[in-house]
């Protein structure tokens, strides 16, 4: 509730026109070698320059041979994403020079000027706020990575840049959409849906640092157009979006003019930069790259490619709401994250109520996560967890308030249910002798709060309440109830 | 001065720039008066009209040239490094950015 | 005393097998004429005399032994410095090279050493492969053998000087608009640029991709074919290497060209010609008359569109290729302090590049530039195409063509140096047959006052087999090629 206020205090949708366009790229981990050369994609957590070789180190001489398996996936994101794929697709030199660029020009493609890029058009719909939103892909485009750069301290204090070309090579998928996007949180939104989509099909891993990045166009009230840049995960996209827009209105306020540039989003920071460069750089002197040769896509190639599609999100949904008879906003929310939709189905394999299961992780699940502020597949919390604690529950062993806390304690530890209740002895009292102890002692401790409960039945509650304390929650309390309402009449 | 030249003083600055190659004077004045000659001479190529004619890029019609995604030696960090003339433990260290 | 440094490798190899000859006795006979001749001729950027002997020396062991050898082995080759030799410095002719050790062999290297072939030097070119005359080089000129004051040729004249001078027995060479036969042509030795694809690029410092080919050079025919043999065949490391296995050339090596008929464009003879250079072409067709070949004076008529086709579509492609030669990961890096990355780029390039590089380079740029793409690269493209069909209609008819490989004799050195378009013009008759991509042999055909001429047998795609026929039967029925300069 108060975030909403804040958010609708910072940005009128209507009077400032936010137009956002996104550019994201992401990796293709499911590749064992990079685009153009065998060099091993696994890079991460490697000494630098020691997964390099003559491609992608850009010496004189070598040559770009395109991995096949890269345009596969390829393909099967285009379907996905219900873009048009090109019978007959080429590579382009984008020639730019920069410190992370191995050749000083890009191995990409282009949609301009003969260009035939992977795919063209698309759509991807999310839900905001209740409301189906579609936004439309402008193509879907293979390139590669370029080299890591890290600095001694900020990218403008840094007196030397080192770098490292392991990355180098490694093959991207971009995705551009139109400027359909009209708020940080739709944004968010619908970075969330498409990673979903691509998890799903298997092409990359989410979790993975810097395996999805995002630059950003935007735009206020039809003004100038900024680009923010080295945006590095899905999380800084409406961080880095709602600083550029409180900029870009505090200029407008003093009077001044947006300019047309690109910044640099400093997360450490959390603001973006100008990168003070001379010109646009826009002059990327597109053209054919003459070392490779076209890849005509034939329709047998797509219908191999689409016959072993794995499900896709919004398809999934479909069938949970079929087969588990989850409601479809449920269905919605869990299917968006596909470790999350997998956490699900494996607890229904385990354990009979879909409803059940899919109503503590929409509650209890997700807050937990959200506090700790890690994703399901950070947490140490596995199934058979979930779905024991369920049983402990049905068999009246723990309370539902008791399972509330064990849950939470799952996610953080990562134990088993029955680990932690031995360990803090958390079963449901159910003894009646046990729990008539306990409530003599509260009719001891709270003999106003008793008179109380005598004139006004509702305000056993109290005592009730009383009683939880005492016991962390243990006794049962319907029996807790019975007793105290038992122990009053006998007052009399 | 320049009676009417395809290429000017200032798109010879412009261009050596998106080039990355620092010009001297001397360099900017010869190449422009250089440069001047050749693209006069390159008009030729305004006299055949080709509208129609598909460009070649490539000389013979290969495609599909493709390979499997299967893992190749790298090279071994010494040979990598070897080259780059300066250095910080495994990093290649280059200029500043700022 | 044999001097066998005089001889070719197919003599040679015959004198190792009947152990006439050791490999290392070769090496040394080599390297004695360098000796001699090299502080005239300077052919040689890099000369590896320790290790070609150690070589030989482990060659004559196995040899000795009785093992089987390569086709190649024992004898030896110098290698254009464009082409990548591992562990070996490879410069390009160019100042920003000047320290480079690749990690890596080029493919046809690996393909020659496997053969048994001794490396003993690279070889000086123009810089990055770009002039005709080899006066472009970072590490000074070369001189022809047959007149000290002429050029070689270009770019790898090097090459071909070494060869003409007896100081290497095979050569290599890169040709992107006549960079082999041109060089082939002023030294009388023979260069053959094989068609688009034959041979593979992997290795090869990229001028301009979709011209170029690595190609042999050699005294003689026969070492041509044999060296083409080894070095051809698809390569997987090449993207746009043709699928087409190792082919062995030597049954082309026959003396008949009866029946064959010859295409000779009279475009090629156009204003420029030297009148005593038309001569000896025409002598020689004259001559494959003799010798039962039928010809016919033909039009290519887009021909005359070759040199700004050419130069822009080279431009623009090595624009590109040289922007990777930052001093970073390799190469020249120019100091300057507090300079951030722009600054170090543009002084390395600055220093490291020569005037003619630099002037290509920015020439490319510019016409890739936002709004002159369609006027320049595009529209060279697309002249391309009418060139390519002019030669696809011509050889459809005729088994080759004949045409001068340079349309004069070698001129002074210095004569051309100063006037950049004017070197582009000696092109002419080359570089119609890279933009087509077909192959081009280039044989020696006579003397003009002592300088050399060379004539251009030009075949179709893949039929390097009727060019080396050709040429091996003019050669067989000609005394040029036995003729060597007065050194």
């Amino acid at each position: 509730m108060k975030e909403l206020v804040n958010t609708q205090r910072s940005i009128n949708l209507e009077k400032d026109q936010v137009k956002i366009g996104l550019e994201i790229h992401i990796q293709i981990t499911a590749l064992k070698t990079k685009l153009f050369c065998g060099c091993s994609s696994d890079y991460r957590g490697k000494e630098a320059n020691t997964l390099v070789c003559p491609i992608c180190l850009g010496l004189p001489g070598s040559l770009p041979v395109t991995n096949k398996r890269a345009i596969d996936f390829a393909i099967m994101v285009a379907l996905a994403l219900n873009s048009t794929i090109s019978h007959r697709t080429i590579f382009y030199r984008k020639n730019y020079f920069y410190v992370d660029m191995p050749k000083n020009f890009q191995i990409s493609q282009y949609d301009k000027a003969g260009g035939v890029p992977l795919s063209t058009g698309g759509i991807i719909s999310f839900e905001v706020n209740g409301t189906v939103k579609k936004v439309r892909i402008k193509r879907v485009q293979l390139e590669e990575d370029p080299a890591r750069l890290s600095y001694y301290g900020t990218i403008d204090s840094s007196p030397y840049t080192l770098v490292d070309f392991n990355r180098a090579g490694i093959a991207l998928l971009e995705i551009v959409t139109e400027p359909d996007i009209n708020s940080p949180d739709e944004a968010r939104l619908f970075l969330q849906k498409l990673r979903s989509i691509i998890e799903h099909l298997g092409v990359s891993n989410g979790d993975l640092q810097g395996s999805m990045r995002c630059d950003a166009n935007i735009s206020l009230q039809d003004g100038k157009r900024v680009e923010i840049k080295n945006i590095t995960s899905f999380l800084e996209v409406k961080r880095a979006l709602q600083y550029e827009i409180i900029r870009q209105k505090q200029l407008i306020r003093r009077g001044s003019t947006v300019k047309q540039e690109t910044r640099h989003w400093d997360a450490d920071r959390r603001l973006t930069i100008s990168l003070r460069t001379k010109e646009t750089e826009s002059d990327y002197r597109y053209f054919p790259e003459p070392d490779l040769v076209p890849v005509e896509i034939s329709q047998t190639w797509i219908e191999e490619i689409r016959s072993k599609m794995p499900e896709l999100p919004d398809e999934r949904k479909i069938r949970f709401v079929k087969e588990y008879g989850v409601p479809e906003y449920d269905a919605t929310v869990i299917t968006n994250s596909k470790a999350l939709a997998d956490f699900f189905e494996e607890c229904c394999r385990l354990y009979p109520d879909a409803k059940k299961i899919s109503n503590w992780i929409m509650t209890d699940l997700t807050r937990n996560l959200k506090d700790l502020g890690i994703e399901i597949s950070e947490s140490k919390i596995k199934p058979k967890h979930l779905t024991d604690m369920l049983r402990l529950i049905d068999k009246g062993e723990i309370s539902g308030k008791i399972a509330k806390e064990l849950l939470s304690k799952m996610v953080s530890t990562g134990d088993s249910p029955q680990t932690i209740i031995k360990r803090e002895n958390l079963l449901k009292i159910s003894d009646e002798a046990q729990i008539k102890k306990i409530v003599d002692e509260v009719f001891k401790e709270f003999p106003k709060a008793v008179q109380d409960a005598k004139k006004d039945p509702n305000a056993v509650n109290y005592l009730v309440g009383q009683v939880m304390n005492k016991t962390r929650g243990k006794a049962d309390p319907e029996i807790t109830n019975k007793l105290i309402r038992k122990m009053l009449a006998e007052l009399e | 001065m320049a009676r009417n030249s395809t290429i000017s003083k200032e798109q010879v600055e412009h261009v050596a720039w998106l080039a990355r190659i620092e010009l001297t004077e001397e360099e900017k004045q010869a190449f422009t008066k250089q440069l001047n000659e050749v693209l006069d001479y390159f008009k030729k190529i305004n006299e055949i009209d080709t509208s129609n004619i598909e460009p070649t890029y490539h000389v013979l019609n290969l495609v599909n040239v493709l390979r499997e995604d299967k893992v190749e030696p790298s090279l071994p960090k010494e040979d990598a490094l070897r080259n780059a003339s300066q250095k910080e433990d495994s990093f290649i260290k280059a200029p500043k950015i700022i | 005393m044999v001097d066998y440094s005089e001889l070719t490798c197919h003599e040679l190899k015959e004198m190792i097998d009947k152990r006439e000859v050791s490999s290392e006795e070769i090496v040394n006979s080599v390297f004695e004429r360098i000796h001699k001749f090299e502080s005239k001729i300077h052919a040689y950027i890099s000369l590896f005399r320790d290790s070609a002997l150690e070589e030989a020396i482990i060659i004559d062991e196995r040899i000795r032994r009785g093992e089987t050898v390569g086709k190649l082995s024992g004898i030896p080759i110098a290698v254009k410095d464009i082409i990548s030799t591992k562990d070996k410095v490879t410069t390009c002719g160019s100042k920003i090279l000047e320290n480079y050790i690749p990690p890596f062999d080029a493919t046809v290297i690996e393909r020659i050493k496997k053969e048994g072939a001794i490396i003993i030097g690279k070889t000086n070119m123009d810089e990055f492969a770009m002039g005709s005359s080899t006066e472009n080089s970072a590490f000074g000129y070369s001189r022809n053998p047959w007149s000290l004051e002429h050029v070689t040729g270009g770019s790898s004249g090097g090459s071909a000087a070494a060869l003409a001078a007896d100081e290497t027995i095979l050569a290599l060479g890169s040709d992107t608009g006549g960079s082999i036969r041109c060089p082939a042509s002023f030294c009388s030795i023979v260069g053959l640029k094989p068609t688009y694809g034959l041979v593979s690029r992997y290795g090869l410092v990229a001028y301009a991709n979709s011209l170029e080919q690595i190609g042999p050079m050699a005294k003689d025919v026969t070492d041509c074919a044999l060296l083409l043999s080894i070095i051809n065949g698809n390569d997987y490391r090449d993207s746009t290497s043709a699928p087409f296995p190792n082919k062995n050339y030597m049954n082309a090596l026959v003396d008949d060209v009866r029946g064959l008929t010859l295409g000779v464009p009279r475009e090629f003879f156009g204003e420029g010609t030297d009148s005593a250079v038309e001569k000896l072409v025409w002598n020689a067709i004259h001559k494959f008359e003799d010798l039962g070949a039928h010809y016919d004076e033909i039009s290519m008529p887009h021909i005359v569109y070759s040199i700004p086709t050419y130069y822009l579509i080279a431009m623009c492609e090595a624009s590109s290729n040289l922007a990777r030669f930052d001093g970073i990961r390799y190469g020249f890096r120019a100091e300057k302090d507090d300079a951030d990355w722009n600054e170090v780029f543009s002084l390395t390039r600055q220093k490291g590049f020569g005037p003619e590089v630099k002037r290509r380079i920015i020439l490319g740029t510019f016409a890739l530039s936002a709004g002159y793409y369609d006027k320049y690269y595009l529209k060279a493209l697309q002249i391309r195409t009418l060139i390519k069909n002019d030669f696809e209609k011509a050889l459809s008819k005729y088994s080759a063509l004949i045409a001068p490989t340079m349309p004069t004799p070698p001129f002074k050195i210095g004569e051309k140096i100063e006037d950049p378009l004017s070197m582009y013009m000696i092109d002419i008759d080359t570089v119609p047959i890279n933009l087509a991509g077909v192959p081009s042999i280039s044989v020696p055909c006579g003397f003009v006052n002592n300088l050399p001429v060379g004539m251009q047998i030009i075949g179709r795609f893949f039929d390097e087999e009727t060019i080396i026929r050709l040429a091996y039967s003019y050669e067989q029925n000609t005394p040029f090629h036995r003729k060597k300069p007065n050194l």
